[in-house]
């Protein structure tokens, strides 16, 4: 089975064998026996998370089943609103990253580009590869899986680089002063934001196997596929990551970069004025 | 005395207002001028617009007759040096903090080393240590001498002393002054009166008040 064959499947594990059948509205609810178990053990042992359980349990119950009517919509023949979907995503991706970097300016923005990059980027190769097809149910997917892992790689990269940069101004100030670039002067912190960013899926990616069987590879075999043409389609996810944070990464931390200084090589305002 | 460097009317304002305000001073070329002044006072403040790593509020600076802000600022900083007031290593050995900035000033080669560290009272012998074990003294040195290294024209010094002990801050201080001595603009803040005695002009930097200035 190739890989494209392989999404196809566990996009279709509504009527996977795995589940002896198909899973139902009902399967779901009885499924809450489990969320109520949650939420007694919170409730009991007093650890104050009931409302925030019921929150998720409820949010995930709307987002999903709203993301099932679009994605069934988009399928049934409305493939133009791949990207209409694709977009939605990384916006929403763009908000989420850009609240956990705070204090870096135009983060937003800078969360956008990055997340947007690492979709085309890395979506872009494999369809030039011919390694997946341009179909809505291959698409829509992948994509998913690379705007969240980017998602995670643009929060981290954002933050460590304006956290760094805060505490160790006197350094990069010292560096500035003997006539670097600012560019020049905040490589060393650049890169230990790229390589925080980045190396959670490196990590993922070297224990692969071992530590987890990953969400792409559990599905198919749910779904009914062989392990092996599940394993193909992991690899290809995992690859697809790694590429894709890449592009996360090198685009937020050089964004973010450059609105933590001025054109005139100074750290910003705020910056200044934490003391060291 | 020629005037190398102007302050006119210049304001910084910090989160809960100003921090300098008003203030007017000239440092005079080839000299060693100490501005001395309370904690608090924004004399740190007043340096650090020197080489641009602030920028006024208001007012201007001026180097050599022009506003700073006219200067290509990497070129400004090359030549008004600041070392800040705890020393700063970088990893790797001393002679590689000294070299560090040189392709910035556009050697590309060696650079004289033993000599940077004789300059400034260094066993020349230290340059293959690494530089996080210098003591702060040394450290101190090593930052003045990574400085030198960029033959800078002026030689901006934010409390030089303030880290070290009793002898080394007398070795520090007669370092400076034979900077100076030798023809390098020096432009030291301090807080302590005492450093005025050795200096050839002095600024005094009292704290903003709304009732003293505008």
């Amino acid at each position: 089975m190739t890989a494209v064959a392989a999404v196809a499947v566990v996009a279709d594990v509504g009527s996977g064998s795995g589940f002896g059948g198909p899973v139902s509205f009902a399967d779901v609810g009885l499924a809450l026996v489990l969320v109520a178990v949650a939420l007694v053990v919170s409730w009991r042992r007093r650890v104050g998370l009931e409302s925030d359980l019921a929150v998720a349990t409820a949010r995930s119950f709307v987002q999903l089943l709203a993301i099932g009517y679009i994605l069934d919509f988009v399928f049934r023949d409305h493939g133009a609103f791949t990207v209409v979907v694709l977009a939605v995503m990384i916006g929403s991706a763009a908000l989420t990253s850009a609240g956990r970097a705070a204090g870096v300016p135009g983060a937003r923005p800078i969360a956008a580009a990055a997340i947007a990059a690492a979709a085309g980027g890395t979506l872009g190769v494999l369809l030039a590869l011919r390694i997946v097809h341009a179909s809505p149910r291959v698409v829509i997917p992948l994509g998913s899986m690379i705007i969240s892992s980017a998602m995670n790689t643009t929060s981290l990269v954002m933050s460590r680089l304006r956290q760094d940069l805060a505490v160790s101004r006197r350094e990069v100030e010292a560096r500035l002063s003997l006539g670097q670039p600012s560019r020049e002067a905040a490589r060393p912190w650049q890169r230990l934001a790229l390589r925080t960013g980045m190396l959670p899926t490196i990590d993922q990616t070297k224990v692969v196997g071992l530590v987890s069987l990953p969400g792409a590879m559990t599905g198919m075999i749910l779904a009914g596929a062989s392990p092996l043409a599940a394993i193909r389609l992991q690899l290809l996810v995992m690859y697809m990551l790694l590429g894709g944070n890449a592009f996360a990464a090198l685009v937020s931390g050089e964004l973010t970069l450059r609105r933590l200084f001025t054109p005139d090589h100074q750290l910003i305002r705020t910056l200044r004025r934490t003391p060291p | 005395m020629t005037a190398l460097i102007e302050y006119r009317e210049v304001r910084v304002d910090g989160d809960d207002g100003p921090i300098v305000a008003g203030f007017s001073a000239s440092v005079p070329a080839s000299r060693l001028t100490v501005m001395v002044g309370p904690s608090g006072a924004g004399k740190t403040t007043l340096l650090r617009l020197l080489n641009r790593l602030d920028d006024p509020d208001g007012g201007s600076v001026l180097y050599a007759g022009r506003d700073v802000r006219s200067y290509d600022v990497l070129d400004l900083r090359r030549r008004i040096q600041l070392v800040g007031q705890v020393p700063v290593t970088f990893p790797g050995t001393v002679a590689g903090n000294l070299l560090l900035a040189l392709p910035a000033a556009g050697d590309g080669g060696g650079g004289d080393v033993a000599g940077w560290l004789a300059r400034v009272g260094l066993d020349p012998g230290l340059a293959t240590r690494e530089a996080d074990r210098l003591s702060v003294g040394e450290a101190q040195r090593m930052c003045l001498a990574r400085s030198l290294a960029l033959a800078p024209e002026v030689l901006a010094l934010d409390e030089p002393t303030s880290a070290l002990d009793t002898a080394s801050k007398a070795g520090v201080v007669r370092l400076i002054r034979a900077l100076a001595d030798s023809g390098l603009t020096v432009v030291m803040v301090t807080h302590d009166p005492a450093h005025a005695d050795v200096a050839d002009h002095v600024v005094r930097v009292e704290p903003y008040s709304p009732d003293r200035r505008p």
